[in-house]
């Protein structure tokens, strides 16, 4: 057999590490600076004296320990869900306009959010309405996290399995669409419920508890370790699903436990936060333009920089009108979606 | 030609060897009856009209499909019998149309190639460095190693791309068309590293449509409507009656320093 010849490797794989690593310590500024601001900006003027001192424990203050802290970290970890949800999905599908709700995860979380608010809504109306963020958090999360997973099982089962990645897209389109028609069914037999779940698809962080927090943590924790192993993986799919199989790579197993954990992801953020646009899919797309395409390291990357991303557009969704408040889900849309026109418009004069 | 004996009494070559190889899709039948041998070191071209079962054989032979008939041997073991990892080790595979990814550079796509040593988590250690390196050596890409795909010319990024596939220091290089989209010289230049990498005891099976380029090979296997038609020297397969029974009456065949060349007349 042939062996290598016998040189010693100059330039070590991994040259683009100075760059990285300022990538790194860039999104971690920001996202310290924006969780500050966070927790010092609002209706209520706190001094920030006050505000760390509320942090340390030496003063009692549940402005900020019951409602802007568990609101700050809310964002935080719903950004990095959709991150890296998203990133997941761009490299499964071979797709840099992916997104986290590809397979259907927002539609299903909608129709379960709808469910749970026409079943309270036999109570009264005005019950109803608050049901959602406010009165029956458990209830309503837990339909919205039953309704996404529900939706991407359907897709998996439609589609026979994880094997033909075309066939889950469409699947994901045809029973988003039949969720979305079901939503709309039930929305319309009672204005109130039009209102709450229409609040609810447009995506909120003002209503996360500390428990919402807990099970958002949770989750990340539990599937972090899967996403850092999948990195090599995704990276050998780049070239071709055939050519991933050819490397030796289980890949039937791999995808499938891809979708299962991106699917958890995903459920958790909507299910407490609603349906927040263009995080997962401009997030992994701006990164992968600063850091290249190595999935083990623009996992983590699209992880901090969706938290960013969505921490600093809920600073915007809180100052913008203030003292009212805009739901989250418009500022990310009305700021994401131009700029993702622009890098689109920006790759195509790159490339001619 | 050296064979080994085999437990089920039949002799099966060393190398890479199709045993009475059968493949059917919906109840369609791809290939029939078909065995055939890639011997390390050599290089064996496959070559056919569309729909003959080049590219059916081809991932046959790469494992990345089980064989409805007959079996796959990988130096005298069935295929299906080796861990995917262990395959991958042993046979490479760079596809027609698999695509390349834009946003990795030179190094980054080569070094994918070792992931059969590295398994899912591995790090790239001292032997995977230097195979890397061997690799971007032997295909002379090694000055652009940091420049990302999209920027690189057709025949640059080919050469990439078999430099992915040698990363893994395989003894069997499978590669569907690999000069489709190449001009003239780079099919010639393409060619010659294939040619050049034999020397190291690789086996080469590349299909290919121009039998002008697999007069090149050392061997021809000619697939027709999933069997093989005739399988031997360039200069004995690709005959004048043999193909223009496949390709039409307008087929001629010369011979320039000793190797064919086929011309079509309308």
């Amino acid at each position: 057999m042939h062996t290598p010849a016998l040189t010693t490797p100059k330039r070590r794989v991994a040259a683009g590490l100075l760059p990285r690593l300022s990538a790194f310590a860039a999104l971690l500024v920001l996202l310290g600076l924006g969780g500050l601001l966070g927790l010092w900006y609002g209706a209520v003027q706190i001094p920030a004296q006050e505000v760390l001192r509320a942090l340390l424990g030496w003063q009692d203050n549940p402005i900020i320990t019951e409602l802007r802290l568990p609101r700050v970290l809310g964002a935080i970890l719903v950004g990095a869900a959709l991150g890296l949800s998203g990133a997941a999905f761009q490299g499964l599908f071979r797709n840099p306009l992916a997104d986290p709700y590809l397979m259907g995860s927002a539609a299903g979380a909608a129709f379960g959010v709808t469910l749970a608010v026409s079943l309270a809504g036999g109570l009264s109306g005005a019950f109803a309405q608050h049901a959602i963020f406010g009165f029956l958090p458990s209830s309503a999360t837990w339909f919205g996290f039953l309704g996404a997973v529900g939706a991407v099982l359907l897709v998996l089962l439609l589609s026979g399995g994880a094997s033909r990645t075309h066939d889950l897209i469409l699947a994901g389109v045809v029973v988003g669409s039949i969720l979305v028609g079901l939503t709309s069914y039930l929305m319309l037999q009672d204005a109130d419920r039009v209102r709450a779940v229409f609040a609810y698809t447009l995506g909120n962080l003002a209503f996360i508890s500390w428990q919402g927090v807990g099970s958002l943590a949770g989750y990340l924790l539990l599937t972090l370790p899967v996403f850092l192993l999948l990195g090599r993986t995704l990276n050998a799919l780049t070239l071709g699903e055939e050519t991933a199989r050819s490397l030796g790579l289980p890949l039937e197993g791999l995808k499938l436990l891809l979708i299962g954990v991106c699917t958890l992801l995903t459920a958790a953020a909507v299910a407490q936060a609603g349906i927040i646009g263009f995080v997962g899919l401009v997030a992994p797309h701006v990164l992968r333009r600063l850091l290249g395409g190595d999935y083990r390291y623009l996992l983590p990357a699209s992880a901090l920089g969706g938290a960013v991303l969505l921490l600093w557009a809920d600073l915007g969704a809180r100052v913008l009108v203030a003292p009212a408040e805009l739901p989250v889900g418009i500022v990310t849309t009305l700021l994401g979606g131009p700029f993702f026109l622009y890098l689109l418009w920006r790759e195509r004069r790159r490339y001619g | 030609m050296a064979r080994l004996p085999h437990s089920d009494g039949v002799a099966i070559p060393r190398g890479l060897a199709a045993h009475n190889l059968g493949f059917s899709y919906r109840h369609k039948r791809v290939l029939e009856g078909l065995s055939l041998h890639l011997e390390p070191g050599e290089w064996l071209a496959l070559l056919g009209p569309n729909g003959s079962g080049k590219s059916t054989l081809l991932r046959l032979l790469a494992g990345l499909v089980k064989p409805t008939e007959g079996a796959v041997y990988l130096e005298g073991r069935p295929l299906g019998s080796y861990s995917s990892w262990a395959r991958g080790q042993a046979i490479a595979f760079l596809p027609q149309n698999g695509g390349y990814p834009e946003d990795l550079t030179v190094e980054e796509v080569v070094a994918l190639g070792r992931t059969p040593h590295l398994g899912l988590l591995g790090r790239l250690g001292k032997a995977d460095l230097e195979a890397l390196e061997w690799a971007l050596t032997q295909t002379q890409v090694a000055a652009f190693r940091h420049r990302r795909l999209p920027t690189l010319s057709g025949g640059e990024r080919q050469r990439v791309l078999l430099a992915r596939a040698l990363a893994a220091q395989p003894r069997f290089l499978l590669l569907d068309e690999p000069t489709n989209h190449l001009d003239l010289h780079h099919q010639a230049e393409f060619l010659g590293l294939l040619a050049g990498l034999r020397s190291l005891g690789l086996g080469i099976l590349t299909v290919l449509h121009d039998p002008n380029l697999a007069a090149r090979a050392d061997r021809v296997a000619f697939l027709l409507e999933g069997s093989l038609l005739a399988l031997g020297h360039p200069a004995e397969v690709l005959n004048q009656p043999l193909l223009r029974r496949v390709y039409g009456p307008g087929v001629q065949v010369h011979r320039v320093k000793d190797r064919p060349v086929v011309l079509l007349e309308e």
